[in-house]
């Protein structure tokens, strides 16, 4: 028996719920009569639009672009035509601007032809990758071509492929792993030559064994001497897949706060993103439409979709038969990190890995109290910061002196919400501690 | 919460049996006070009421278990008022006492009715008879305390009235000896410590660090001369185990870091040895950890929690 790698600090195991999806294969939805695509999908500049209303646009048209600052263009998954270029709801935000496509049934699809990459130069490839609109779709939503060109003065050895998918219910990475093993490797191959390097190592939560064996034979099959790839079995814990947990856990390199992982010689993406990339630099395929979990009790029927861009959740649930008597939340992400919807036109975005349909039975709805002082919180963070302080802190009304905390040091995981027995909401707190922090 | 309440009732079955039933009327008493203090204290503040949470019961629970079995049943009304209004919800409520609440009520109660609160001791009932001592003036009954018979009379007395040798340890694990209504049967107390530690309730750094501590010491200095102290007795006198498994580690006021736990352990440990040897009290662990308890935070300022990793060159 191998020991599995894990981080060391912290860390909690909530339930797995995986298995109402772990087995059921990818299934695309058609497309719905009409998309609504966000035009901020990823950190930073949103696109602006460059169609006017009214026009008709064919898959993998461009219809939003960058101008100024970091960013990537946005295409249509689908052929129509522009309806509208409006608002739309979003998980966070309330509302945010996005464009409105009617979408032509009756259109072809588009056919995207295999093409050679490894006779074309790097630069060559990360434009691609750029073009091709293609940002980290494990949850963060970095621009995926910026990640690929760290900077000159901190050389990377390393490329780790995350897939962990520590949170519970999701299993869109898993099934993209189990179906789609020889596609990752191949995109995790187009970025060790984006970044001149060797050795790629994919990490796995051991709760996935199919998927470390098809991908184990994936990276066997698909090594070269040119490309070393690696799978490596994880211990399930979570934050796993946390980028800085992850190289801890596979290199043994604390990345340090506020650096980038490039700063140990790392750089992390997701496997769906090395989907995306190879779908992009192989096959010429901007990336419009994503593999979503959607899950939880209170859904009639839950699958691993593979969804058009733009797809709001009410369509979603309109396809798989409605939800089931007892729903009592819906949350966007997974049960750990993500958000609770109120309205379910909500569209998916690129980095949408989950849409959760929790009943009562599912979630804690439980009024907390006061800090009772116990420190559990202190033993699951996996950054060995004290929540119960930033919490008491910004209930004291001085959320702006949490900065000492390290408020900034926490990517709000919710191991700490997850393990509080007064049932405090401290990921919360944590957010608004930050947002006041940053604003003294 | 519950589950500590849980953890506790065996002891209080076991004191029935050992001092009679009048010890089930004092718990029920000090429970029911301390719940209607906790209530009525959160009404006069204009608190959510939170009595359901079960922190007043296990309060009351081991308020009545650190009083002599032979007092009268009114004083934890006394005491729950000083516990749970003055300890407790004055300072802020739950979450924000600096003292334990119950160990706080018997320090008013020893302090206001110092007679009854350290010569209220009995006998253990050898014959089942858990009447006997019920509405009996206990006068004519009371003994002492085995730390205070070693206190003022020495080492021949303590073993002339509670024996020696294995029968005197088996004696007092199991829980036949004078003292305290829920302190007296270190078995159960271990017991019910020890289930909580295994589901993960309470973690084992301040127990150990409190008895290992005390039997050290103890072992050190506590015998006629040095390292001739007998530890094992150290331990099972007196209330260490109670205060070791269910005072001491009360989340509020106990430090939140594991090395400041120890450092505190240590200090309760230290502070009772002393107390028991050279202070005015014959037991001294109840006063440790009132003297401990408003130094958690400044433990957890010397033992802060290993960041994942510092920032490159500093701060920021």
């Amino acid at each position: 028996m191998i020991s599995l790698l894990t981080f060391p600090q912290g860390g909690v195991h909530p339930p797995e719920s995986k298995q109402l999806t772990e087995k059921l294969p990818i299934e695309p939805m058609p497309a719905p009569d009409e998309l609504e695509i966000i035009l901020g999908q990823h950190i930073g500049a949103p696109c602006t639009p460059t169609l006017a209303k009214r026009a008709e646009v064919r898959e993998g048209d461009i219809i939003g672009e960058v101008k100024k600052g970091l960013g990537v263009p946005l295409h249509s998954p689908a052929a129509g035509k522009v309806k509208d270029i409006g608002m739309s709801g979003h998980p966070l935000r309330t509302s945010a601007p996005s464009i409105t496509i009617t979408v032509d049934h009756a259109a072809a699809p588009a056919v995207y032809g295999k093409n050679d990459w490894e006779s074309r130069e790097a630069k060559e490839l990360l434009s691609m990758v750029h073009e091709a609109g293609i940002i980290g779709i494990g949850g963060a939503g970095f621009p995926t071509h910026v990640k690929l060109n760290p900077p000159a003065d901190t050389p990377v050895n390393t490329l780790i492929l995350n897939g962990a998918e520590c949170e519970p219910y999701i299993t869109a990475d898993h099934r993209q792993m189990v179906e789609h093993a020889a596609e990752v490797v191949e995109g995790a191959k187009i970025i060790l030559k984006i970044l001149g390097i060797q050795k790629c190592i994919i990490g796995i939560e051991n709760n996935k064994p199919d998927a470390i064996a098809a991908m184990a034979g994936a990276a066997k099959e698909g090594s070269t001497s040119r490309y070393l790839v690696s799978v490596c079995a994880l211990k399930v814990k979570y934050p796993q897949g946390s980028e800085k947990q992850l190289i801890q856990a596979v290199t043994d390199r604390k990345v340090p706060a506020f650096a980038l992982p490039s700063a140990v010689g790392v750089v992390v993406q997701n496997v769906s993103t090395a989907r995306a990339v190879y779908d992009a630099v192989a096959l010429g395929k901007p990336l419009c439409e994503k593999v979503v979990t959607i899950s939880g009790l209170g859904i009639k029927r839950p699958a691993n979709l593979l969804v058009k861009i733009g797809t709001k959740v009410s369509d979603i649930v309109t396809y798989l038969g409605g939800t089931a008597p007892g729903l009592t939340k819906v949350v966007m992400g997974g049960p750990m990190m993500g958000f609770a919807i109120s309205n379910l036109d909500v569209p998916v975005t690129k980095t949408t890995s989950a849409v959760l349909f929790l009943t009562a039975g599912e979630i804690d709805t439980n009024p907390h109290s006061q800090c009772i002082r116990c420190g559990w919180c202190l033993e699951a963070c996996p950054m060995g910061l004290e929540p119960k302080e930033i919490g008491i802190y910004v209930e004291a009304n001085r959320a702006e002196d949490t900065e000492p905390l390290g408020v900034f040091e926490c990517f709000e995981c919710g191991s700490c919400a997850y393990v509080c027995p007064a049932k405090r909401p401290l990921v919360q707190f944590i957010r608004l501690a930050k947002m006041k922090a940053k604003r003294k | 919460m519950w589950t500590v309440v849980a953890c506790l009732v065996p002891p209080l079955i076991m004191s029935v049996f050992v001092f009679g039933i009048q010890t089930l009327l004092i718990t029920a008493v000090s429970v029911i006070s301390c719940v209607a203090v906790e209530a009525a204290s959160q009404k006069m503040l204009g608190r959510e009421i939170t009595i359901k949470d079960g922190s007043a019961v296990i309060t009351g629970m081991l308020l009545a278990f650190v009083i002599p079995p032979g007092v009268s049943p009114l004083l934890p009304i006394l005491a729950a008022v000083m516990a749970i209004y003055i300890g407790k919800h004055i300072l802020g409520g739950i979450g924000y006492n600096f003292f334990n609440p119950a160990l706080l009520g018997r320090a008013f109660l020893v302090a206001t009715f110092p007679v009854a609160m350290t010569s209220a001791w009995l006998p253990p009932l050898q014959d089942g008879a858990i009447m006997r001592y019920l509405g009996a003036s206990v006068d004519a009954v009371s003994t002492a305390t085995p730390l205070a018979v070693m206190k003022e009379h020495g080492m021949a007395a303590f073993t002339q009235a509670f024996g020696s040798g294995s029968s005197m340890y088996l004696n007092f694990f199991l829980g036949w000896r004078p003292g305290c209504i829920g302190e007296t049967s270190a078995l159960l107390i271990l017991l019910g410590g020890l289930f909580l530690i295994y589901r993960g309730y309470t973690t084992w750094h301040i127990p150990v660090s409190i008895l290992g501590t005390m039997a050290l010491l103890t072992w050190i200095v506590g015998g006629k001369g040095y390292f001739t102290g007998d530890p094992l007795l150290a331990v099972l006198s007196g209330g260490a185990l109670l205060g070791a498994f269910f005072m001491a580690n009360d989340y509020v006021t106990c430090p939140t870091n594991k090395k400041s736990q120890i450092v505190y352990g240590i200090g309760i440990g230290a502070l009772t040895v002393l107390i028991r040897l050279k202070g005015g009290y014959p037991e001294g662990i109840c006063y440790a950890i009132l003297l401990m308890n408003p130094l958690s935070p400044v433990f957890d300022g010397w033992f802060k929690p290993k960041r994942f990793a510092p920032p490159l060159g500093g701060d920021k």
